[in-house]
Order: C-alpha cells, then structure tokens, then sequence
C-alpha cells in the first residue's frame, strides 16, 4: 500500500525536509557566530575563548535544569551568567587588550584552555544532560526534532533584537558611534569605556544564549564549546564584520548550501562544501558579506548606476588583482 | 698567506651576514652563549641515553614551526593560525608516500610533504594577499582552514578514505609510518635527535641571514607600513606571498619529521589546541625573535611535559595563567624583555668603569 503512494506527496516530503535542514544549519550558523560576531565586529577582539563563554551557558543552564527548574528560565539564567561572567573578564583582563588585538587572541586562547581544563576538575568529564524540549515533527516517513526548527526561529529572533538595539536604540547610538571613533565619541560625552563593558557583555550574554539553547541537544562535556567553533568562524569570514547582514546573509549562503549537500550525499559532505564555499566567498570577498555590501554604498554614492554598482568582481576572480578597502 | 687572509675576510663576511638590526643577539657575547648551547645541546644524547634524547628531538622539530611563524608574524608581521596545517598537511604526506613505498622511500618522501605543504601554503596566500585579505582578517581565516582540515580529516574512517595502501584512518590516524632511514639506517633515538638539532641549526642561521638581508628589510619595510611599502615601489602582495609560502615550507619540514619522530599522524594537529602552540611560543619568546622562539618552544613544552607527568590535572591550568602572565606583562615577549635588561646591566656597568675603559665594554655590547 505504502508503496503506491503519490510521488508528487514524497516529493513534497522530500521539500520539506530540505527546508527545515536549511532553517536547522542556518539557526545552528547564526547562532554559533553571532557572539563571536559582535564582539569581533564592535570590538575588533577575535575571542578564541568564545567556545567556552557557549560552555558557561550551556553548563549554567544545564545545572539549572536539571536541579527542576523550567528550562525557558534555565536559559534566561545561563544567558545572564555568562553576561556577567563575560562583563568579568573584560574588566580583569581584556580590557588591556583593545589596542593589541593580535595578543588579545593569545590571551583569549590561554583563558579558553584554563576555563576547559578548570570546567574539567570541578564538573568532571560530563555532567547529566537536561531533556529536549518539544517532540519530533513528522510529515511522511520522515519527522525532525521540533527543537532544532523552534532554535531557526529563535537565532532569527536574536538577529531582529540585535538589529533593534543597535539602531534604535540609546546604547545602539552610542555604541556604534564609539566603534567609528572612540575619540570623538569620547569629546561627545560618551562614556566609551561603559559601551565596551555592555557590549562585550552583551557578546557573551549571546554566546552564553547559544550554549544554553543547545544544550539538550549536544552531550555535555568540557569541550562542548568546540563543536561551534568551526561553524562560528567560518561565518565570520563569510559574513564579516557587520553583525546583523554580514551573519545573515553568511547564514543563509552557508546554511543553503550545506543543507542541499547533506540532504542529497551526507552530513560529511555538507561540512566539506561549507569549506569549499568558504574558500570561495574569500577570494571573492575579501571582506566578506560585510565588504561587498560597503563596496556596493561606496559605488553608489559616487553616482554609479545600480548595474554597475552591482557588478560582482568576477573578473578580479580569475585575473587578480581584487583589493579590499 | 693571501689564501689565509681571503679565507679570514670571506669568514668575516659570512658572520657579518649573520648579524644586523633584524636579529637579537648580534654582540660577541651572545655567539659565546650560543656556542655553549650548541655544545649543550650536542651533548645533551651522551647525558641522557639514546632515547630520550630521541623523544626530545620532538621539541627540537617544534622548533620549525615556531621558526616558520616567527618568520611570518615577526618579520612580516603577517598572523597565520595555520602554521599547523602545513605542518599536519606535510605529515599526512609523508604518511601516504612511506606507508605505500616502504622505509626506503622516506628521503623522496619528505620531499614531496615539504612540496605539499608549500604547494597548499602557496594557493592559500595566493587567495588572500591577492584577494586583498589583510590584517586580523588572514587570522581568521587561516584559523578556519586549519579547524576544517580537521573536520575533514576526523572524518576520513571510511575505507574509501584509502590513499593506495594507506588508510587516512579518521580520529584514530595513521599509525605504522616508518622512521627517516637512510641507506640502510634507520634514525631513531639520538642519530634522529641529530638530524633534526642540525636541520633546525642550519635553518636558524640562514633566517638569521636572510632576515638581515635587502630582502629581509623589505619584509620588515611591509610588517612596519605596508601602504608606504607599497608607494615605494614594492610589491607587498608579492612580498607576503613569499614570506607566508616560504613559512609553508618550514612548518612542511617540521610535520614531515614529526610523522617519522613519533611513527605516526592523527587529526589532532590540526585541533585549535595544537593551532595555538605556535603562536604561543612565538608571543612568549618574542615575535621579532627567532632564537626567542626556538627557546620558548623548548621551555614551554618541556615544561607543560613534565607537569603532564606529575599526572596533575591543573597542568594546563598553569600553563594558561603562566602564558596570560607573559602576554600581560612582557607584550613583546621574554627576549626582547632579556635583551633590554642586559643593555641596561651593560649601560650600567659602562657608567660605572667610567670612560676610560669604553672600549672594552663596547666590545661586549657588539656592533
């Protein structure tokens, strides 16, 4: 019986799941990236510790969990641990590092270790897990964890309220005026050294967010941090420095492509046409999403025409000679 | 007697060579030092017996990697995060060739690994110098090619993952790579610890050469304003294109003998643990450094080896706070830190004699 079944009804199966795929590696994406992304892109301090700010929130949030507390609120108090914790560790140590942005990732680097190896001695090697929320979908013979498409939804929410609170409000202003110039901003009357603290708290507030959402869903283990790393990275390169187009944009090209290949080979081959994508967006865009979008204003304003503004340095991909800035 | 002289004056002008604003350590005192370490680390296998001077030869091979970034980052000031990708590329290669063609293969093979990871370094810089990709930028984004190698590598279990006879064998590796055997003899233990202590001297003294030299100033010309580099005259592009393959090729030496040193390759050289050492060594040694990089290399991993061994699990604990300290305090790194106190002691000292005796101390402090 089952065997007679309408093709076009499979075919409809088949797009659906290729959909939620693409929504689940461009929440996974999205999310992944976008503490590191406005800490790099406000800051200019590229985090190595940025996979283990996800373990304070994942962990956070686990414990809380799992101590009986409802796990919507088990993530709000991992978010705010982390935040706190973030906000901590930029007044002790990396607030030394603002004009040194190469050191401050060996910096980084030497905290991730100790925070990997001290979440090690005083958790051990694994800590119980909290449960998935919600069940699975179920279309056809295929079903998807409810979770992981409710997650899509949540990393577009987060994109939203970062766009909000950076354009439209207050803090929004002062803080994008102290990253185009801090000595202006200074003579301004703003307090820069505030917009740093709350920024880079609000950095690893969403890191800390990332952790605590995916934590049911991964095995809870010091090295938790580091399955993001690859993901979160590779959509700053794409994405650059802006934070709501460039990880957007980054998520949905990333997202698209490693969606098709895992959906038609395997998962394997989703993650290597990721890299090759990857190798591509560079040498197409050296400064990523973030560079071209700046690229096409720049053109713009100097009264090009829309099709000429628009046109992709493809040439410059074969021939050389591209040139950031 | 002008056979003697000619011969005198060419030894001046190789040492001359050696020296130069580029280095630390250009004074008569600092060659002594170094003559005695040399001797040191000569004798070092007649102190300690066969094998463990072969197991140390491991520090003396991460002596290329800290020299290929010291190389790069000091001197170019070009930040590479994939300095283990080349590294881990070049013993892979050597893996696959010698596992296929046997011991006897493994001088060609080390060959091919160096050209492999030159070869990848080249295409890399390529896509970024010449895409425009500058600064904090090259950073990420050859952090991201090394943590994707890994993937990709973690991944490669499955029997179709077979390069001829040898598997790529996903997180377990490739066990059962041969040693570095020449003619006949296999080098194990300490004639390995010799081959790699007199590659890594004979590679040390010709950066120290070539840092000094028009080509090394013009590096530098870059690492210092590559914008008013570029105005006069000079390729930048190029100039780091050359400077970050060269670096390939140095970080390919160091894998391929590190595939022989411990029969073996697996994923984790390309973890961002591993990626990080490298880096960790140059910023603690001093990036402008090379001689401050070999150094940091060996204290550092002896160090993190021998609380390793004390089987405390706060190892990797000390050596993150020791490294945070380092980079706090001393941001150009211990040898730049060393230097300065030592023309401090000597500027005091000078003061002390009073003039008179200038021209002995000046003969200390060098040219």
């Amino acid at each position: 019986m089952e065997m007679i079944e309408a093709p076009a009804a499979t075919t409809v199966f088949e797009l659906v799941n290729l959909l939620l795929q693409f929504l689940d590696s461009f929440g996974f994406l999205v999310l992944a990236a976008v503490g590191l992304v406005v800490i790099f892109g406000m800051m200019g301090i590229i985090n190595l510790a940025h996979g283990e700010f996800i373990l304070v929130g994942a962990y956070s949030a686990t414990l809380v969990a799992v101590s009986g507390v409802p796990f919507p609120v088990a993530v709000i108090v991992g978010t705010l641990i982390t935040a706190v914790f973030g906000i901590l560790l930029e007044r002790s140590v990396l607030k030394r590092f603002y004009d040194r942005p190469l050191d401050s990732m060996v910096a980084t680097w030497a905290i991730s270790l100790m925070m990997i190896q001290g979440t090690r001695i005083f958790f051990g090697n694994t800590i119980v897990q909290a449960d998935t929320p919600f069940g699975a979908i179920e279309y056809g013979q295929y079903s998807y964890s409810g979770y992981q498409v409710f997650l899509s939804l949540v990393s577009l929410g987060v994109l939203a309220g970062i766009y909000l609170l950076f354009t439209r409000t207050d803090f929004g202003l002062k803080a994008r005026a102290t990253i185009q110039d801090v000595d202006t901003a200074k003579a301004m009357g703003i307090n820069t050294e505030r917009i740093y603290v709350l920024t880079f708290g609000f950095g690893s507030g969403l890191a800390g967010l990332t952790g605590a959402l995916y934590a049911p869903t991964l095995s809870m283990s010091p090295g938790v941090g580091q399955n993001f790393l690859v993901e979160a990275f590779v959509a700053v390169v794409v994405g650059g420095s802006s934070v709501v187009m460039g990880t957007s944009l980054a998520g949905i090209l990333l997202g698209s492509i490693s969606a098709f290949f895992s959906n038609v080979y395997s998962t394997f081959w989703g993650r290597i046409a990721l890299l090759v994508a990857a190798i591509i967006a560079i040498r197409l865009m050296p400064n990523g999403i973030t560079g071209v979008i700046e690229n096409f204003r720049e053109r713009r304003d100097a009264g090009m025409s829309l099709r000429e503004a628009l046109r992709i340095p493809a040439v410059t991909f074969f021939l050389g000679g591209g040139k950031g800035e | 007697m002008g056979k003697v002289s000619s011969a005198l004056s060419r030894a001046k002008a190789v040492f001359g060579a050696l020296n130069g604003p580029n280095t630390y350590g250009n004074s008569r005192a600092f060659w002594v030092a170094f003559a005695v370490a040399l001797v040191g680390v000569f004798l070092y296998p007649l102190v300690t017996g066969s094998y463990r001077a072969g197991q140390s030869a491991q520090f003396l091979l991460y002596g290329f990697l800290a020299l290929s970034l010291c190389f790069i980052w000091g001197y170019c000031g070009v930040l590479s995060f994939g300095q283990v990708a080349f590294f881990g590329l070049a013993g892979y290669t050597f893996g696959v060739v010698t596992l296929n063609f046997g011991a006897s293969s493994t001088l060609p093979a080390i060959g091919a690994s160096v050209v492999v990871a030159t070869v990848v370094a080249l295409a890399l810089g390529y896509f970024m110098f010449y895409g425009g990709v500058r600064d904090v930028y090259v950073t990420i984004i050859t952090l991201a090619f090394t943590l994707v190698l890994f993937t990709f590598m973690a991944q490669t279990a499955g029997s179709e993952w077979t390069i001829g006879e040898a598997a790529l064998g996903g997180f377990n590796g490739m066990p059962g790579i041969p040693n570095i055997t020449v003619g006949e003899t296999s080098l194990t233990g300490e004639s390995f610890y010799y081959l790699v202590a007199g590659l890594l001297l004979v590679t040390y003294l010709g950066l120290r050469v070539l840092v000094n030299s028009r080509y090394g100033r013009i590096m530098v010309a870059v690492r210092e304003d590559e914008d008013r580099a570029e105005m006069l005259g000079y390729n930048t592009n190029l100039v780091k294109l050359v400077v970050f393959t060269f670096g390939g090729t140095l970080a390919g030496v160091g894998g391929a003998l590190f595939a022989s040193w411990g029969n073996y390759v697996d994923p984790s050289v390309f973890e961002l643990s591993f990626a990080a050492l490298p880096v960790v060594w140059v910023s603690v040694g001093g990036r402008e450094s090379l001689v401050g990089a070999i150094a940091a290399t060996f204290a550092i991993e002896r160090l993190s080896q021998y609380l390793a061994a004390t089987g405390s699990e706060w190892a990797l604990v000390i050596i993150g706070a020791l490294l945070l300290f380092v980079i706090l305090f001393m941001p150009s790194g211990v040898v730049p830190k060393l230097d300065d106190g030592a023309r401090f002691a000597l500027s005091w000292v000078k003061k002390k004699r009073g003039a008179a005796s200038e021209r002995e101390v000046s003969h200390v402090d060098g040219d």
